[in-house]
């Protein structure tokens, strides 16, 4: 049959891809790794293994997402942007990142060395266990703990006090401010931020990430929650916007106030350090939001219609997650470079007077629906 | 400049302006410049609105040595007034939103501007500071490309000018920063010596143009532009809205240039009358006053530039008192503060 | 208001008072004793209203200063042009910072360019020039730089 041969072509090339996801990688590297070494070596190879990839994984993405940021940014302002080094200006933030690595690391006189040189590891630090829990396609993930959602929320809040700490100890008002006003912004967004996961919660009844996403085999939570979950998913995306600090809530470091906010005394690796863990903060946050909402790596399934969910299980599901997660980071992107920043009050009352009532309220629709069993 | 905020938390008790970190003394150097001589160097006060401080001191000289202008070069001297009065606001405008926060306005606005300044390029050979002015007319004849290229960035303009008000006039959260922020009521605006958009906004009618016209401002039909709310966000409607007026106006003189001399016949040394000059014109930020003392001789004896910006200045800790940190970036920004013009 | 009705206004105000009309505005002579009452009648009279200060400055003319003062009303449009003969030893007058608030920063650059004191100003500080600066006031004719100044 002609409709049948159409379709033989394109399924062996997807089957060529699904060779190569990342799920089959592991698994073949895992096999080989028991077959060669005893099971306790093989471990011990493994968690290096992983190690590395997750240091890996953080300074990639920290170098793809700033040449994406500068890109996107100079798309939208009708510039071309970095265009110099490497194709396209691709390895401009590579060049960057050299530059800032062999520049000297002033500490000034009056910070508190110890605090001052500590933040930024904290930081870094914070950034990197919050990748543990995340799948990055099926079968593919660090730790699956029984509580990932709530290890992530809880272990986010962490980066505010590298934030504290760097704008207390390094002995500048600007800092202080930039500090003051962030300590603020993160630990009121936090709540709204909890609240929208938790509508997740309520609906998978699992705190586990690979249940929440196995959950979404017929159909993603946007689009089986009604509207609930559509604006607890905007509430999310603005409340984890402040929590990383971006335009329109960057007052942390709102350049035309406060300089540089609480960065202003970094330099050289101590700001890389910084800079880097802010753009894994927003790849580590999308990614979450794309988990819970949007699915992770689960492709796109519509209900009972087998057919079209199968050809949807031919696109790998790393490409599936990445595709969602760059998509909530250009939303994120798109915000930055067209929205002004609010005012430290206006920011407060949005969150305190705004969202976490809609998010309370709306929390509680969501567990009706969950228990009259009114979703998809 | 610099400002010393002395702070409460996030509020702002008391602003304290610290000038003259780019003083030049152009007024003392003016003394020892002849009248021909004088007049470029004050397109570095406020250079943003070079072409209308040139326009100013030729005025007064004009005023002193009692030459008629002829109408070409009075023509041609609105029209490039109020192109560069445009090119002002729309930095302004970008200048302004990168203040809040916003990046991206700062490009939009550069891409309209940089075609203000190719055809001060094309007309002068210079982009920023023109130096166009000589007493009794303009240096040299406009280009022949003047006038369609001049009616290209009107279309132009016109086209790109809601694209301003849908990126940011329209933005709840840019009308949010500016609302109620940097009250000023009529009657501080005129104490303090307010003039131009800052002044309008509280609802003073101060529009040098239309007050006392010089040039070719009484041959064209246009409004002043006032709003009475005296906060941040009237002081912004105000230069968008003038920007339209100023494209109004090109748009009525460009098609009606007369033929004739682009500069009246005068004397090689110029040797103003013994006396004093004033005179009064609208700049981009308001009224810049030139007040020249003369003794007869070839140089001034006295020059005074009353600018706009430092009286504007002056009212910054009154509208700021009591507001937050973040308002007064926007304050900054729709009083339009260009520094050289503050300290000359 | 015309001239002739100005004239005939502020003689009543202050009788003292002698006029110069060969600029563009009336011009007036006063006394620097008699300046801040007659600044203050100037500003509240109902009929001349000279609400809107846009101009003050100085003159110096070696042998003596002249305080410059431009007044407008934004109710009448009518300007005067007030002017006073300061000591070029000893320059005093009253400041008039809280009858026009603009004066404040004017009288502040007048102060360090010309060495006029106010009197009773509240914040008479150096405003453009330097802290610390020392030495004679710039914009007096008398000055000398011999580093940043280029005779012509």
């Amino acid at each position: 049959m002609p409709l049948t041969s159409a379709f033989i072509i394109p399924c062996s090339l997807f089957d060529i891809l699904k060779m190569w996801s990342l799920n089959n990688i592991t698994g073949i590297i895992h096999d080989w790794l028991y077959q060669t070494f005893s099971p306790t070596w093989a471990l011990t190879f493994e968690m290096v293994i992983a190690g590395v990839a997750v240091i890996g994984l953080f300074a990639v993405l920290g170098l793809i997402l700033v040449i994406m940021e500068r890109k996107v940014s100079a798309w939208i302002q009708i510039r071309l942007g970095p265009n110099r080094v490497g194709p396209k200006g691709m390895l401009q933030s590579l060049a960057d990142t050299l530059k800032l690595l062999v520049k000297e690391g002033l500490t000034p006189g009056g910070a508190d060395k110890f605090l001052f040189n500590l933040a930024p590891i904290i930081a870094m630090i914070v950034a990197m266990l919050l990748m543990a829990p995340i799948a990055f396609a099926k079968d593919f993930q660090l730790w699956d703990l029984n509580i990932g959602v709530l290890y992530v929320s809880a272990v986010s809040s962490i980066m505010v006090i590298s934030i504290l700490m760097a704008g207390w100890a390094s002995n500048n008002k600007y800092s202080l401010m930039g500090a003051m006003r962030s300590g603020a912004q993160i630990v009121s967004y936090e709540l709204s931020a909890g609240l929208s996961i938790l509508s997740i919660v309520v609906l998978t009844g699992s705190l586990n990430i690979s249940d929440i996403i196995y959950s979404q085999a017929d159909g993603w939570w946007i689009f089986k929650g009604h509207i609930p979950v559509i604006i607890s998913f905007v509430i999310f995306i603005i409340a984890v916007t402040a929590e990383t600090n971006r335009a329109p809530f960057d007052l942390a470091e709102a350049e035309s106030e406060l300089t540089a906010g609480f960065h202003t005394e970094y330099s050289g690796m101590k700001f890389a350090l910084f800079f880097l863990a802010e753009y894994v903060n927003v790849f580590i946050v999308c990614a979450i939001g794309a988990t819970l909402f949007l699915g992770g790596w689960m492709p796109f399934h519509i209900g009972n219609w087998e057919g079209f969910n199968h050809v949807m299980d031919y696109i790998p599901s790393s490409i599936w997650f990445f595709g969602k997660t760059f998509f909530l980071i250009f939303v994120i992107m798109w915000f930055r470079w067209t929205f002004p920043r609010l005012r430290i009050d206006q920011l407060l009352n949005l969150e305190w007077k705004y969202l976490l009532p809609i998010s309370m309220f709306n929390l509680l629709l969501v567990t009706v629906i969950a228990i009259l069993g009114w979703h998809f | 400049m610099h400002l010393v905020i002395t702070l409460n938390g996030e509020t702002i008790k008391k602003v304290e302006p610290h000038l003259g970190f780019i003083h030049r003394s152009i007024e003392k150097m003016c003394e020892s410049l002849t009248y021909r001589q004088f007049i470029y160097v004050t397109s570095r006060m406020d250079y943003l609105s070079a072409h209308i401080n040139n326009q100013a001191c030729a005025l007064c000289v004009e005023k002193g040595m009692q030459i008629e202008v002829p109408e070409r070069a009075q023509v041609i001297r609105t029209i490039m007034a109020e192109l560069t009065r445009i090119a002002s606001h729309e930095l302004w405008w970008g200048a302004m939103a990168m203040d809040i926060g916003a990046f991206t306005p700062f490009f939009h606005a550069f891409r309209e501007r940089e075609k203000i300044n190719d055809i001060m390029e094309e007309t002068c050979g210079a982009r920023l500071t023109m130096n166009y002015m000589v007493p009794g007319g303009v240096m040299i004849d406009l280009h022949p490309d003047f006038q369609r290229k001049v009616k290209e960035f009107i279309t132009l303009f016109k086209l790109k000018i809601h694209e301003y008000d849908e990126l940011v006039t329209g933005n709840i959260i840019f009308r949010n920063r500016m609302k109620d922020v940097g009250f000023l009521s009529k009657e501080d605006a005129i104490s303090y010596g307010c003039s131009g958009p800052a002044a309008r906004g509280s609802g003073v009618s101060c529009d040098i143009r239309k007050l006392y016209p010089y040039d070719a401002y009484n041959k064209v039909q246009f409004e002043e532009v006032i709003e009475t709310a005296g906060d941040s966000l009237a002081r912004y409607m105000i230069r968008i809205k003038e920007m339209n007026q100023s494209v109004h106006i090109i748009e009525q003189l460009i098609d009606n240039i007369p033929e004739g001399d682009f500069q009246a016949k005068t004397k090689a040394v110029l040797k103003l009358p013994k006396g004093e000059f004033y005179t009064r014109v609208e700049t981009a930020r308001g009224e810049l006053g030139v007040y020249i003392v003369s003794e007869g001789a070839t140089t001034p004896y006295r020059i005074k530039f009353r600018s706009p910006g430092f009286s504007n200045l002056s009212a910054l800790d009154h509208m700021a008192r009591g507001s937050k940190l973040g308002d007064l970036v926007a304050m900054m920004g729709t009083l339009d503060l260009v520094i050289p013009d503050i300290d000359r | 208001m015309s001239n002739e009705e100005l004239k005939t206004k502020i003689t009543e105000l202050l009788p003292a008072a002698t006029f110069d009309e060969s600029g563009e505005w009336l011009n007036i002579n006063v006394e620097p004793s008699s300046w801040l009452s007659f600044a203050g009648k100037l500003r509240n009279n109902d009929s001349l209203f000279f609400d809107y200060l846009f101009c003050l400055t100085c003159i110096d003319w070696k042998t003596h200063l002249t305080m410059v003062c431009h007044l407008s009303s934004t109710k009448y449009r009518h300007n005067i042009v007030i002017k006073s003969k300061l000591d070029a030893g000893k320059p005093e007058i009253e400041s008039v910072s809280h009858i026009w608030k603009t004066a404040d920063f004017h009288e502040r650059e007048v102060y360090e360019m010309f060495g006029v004191n106010f009197l009773n100003h509240p914040d008479l500080r150096l405003l453009i020039l330097p802290d610390g600066w020392e030495g004679k006031n710039p914009m007096r004719k008398d000055f000398e730089d011999a580093v940043n100044m280029i005779k012509l």
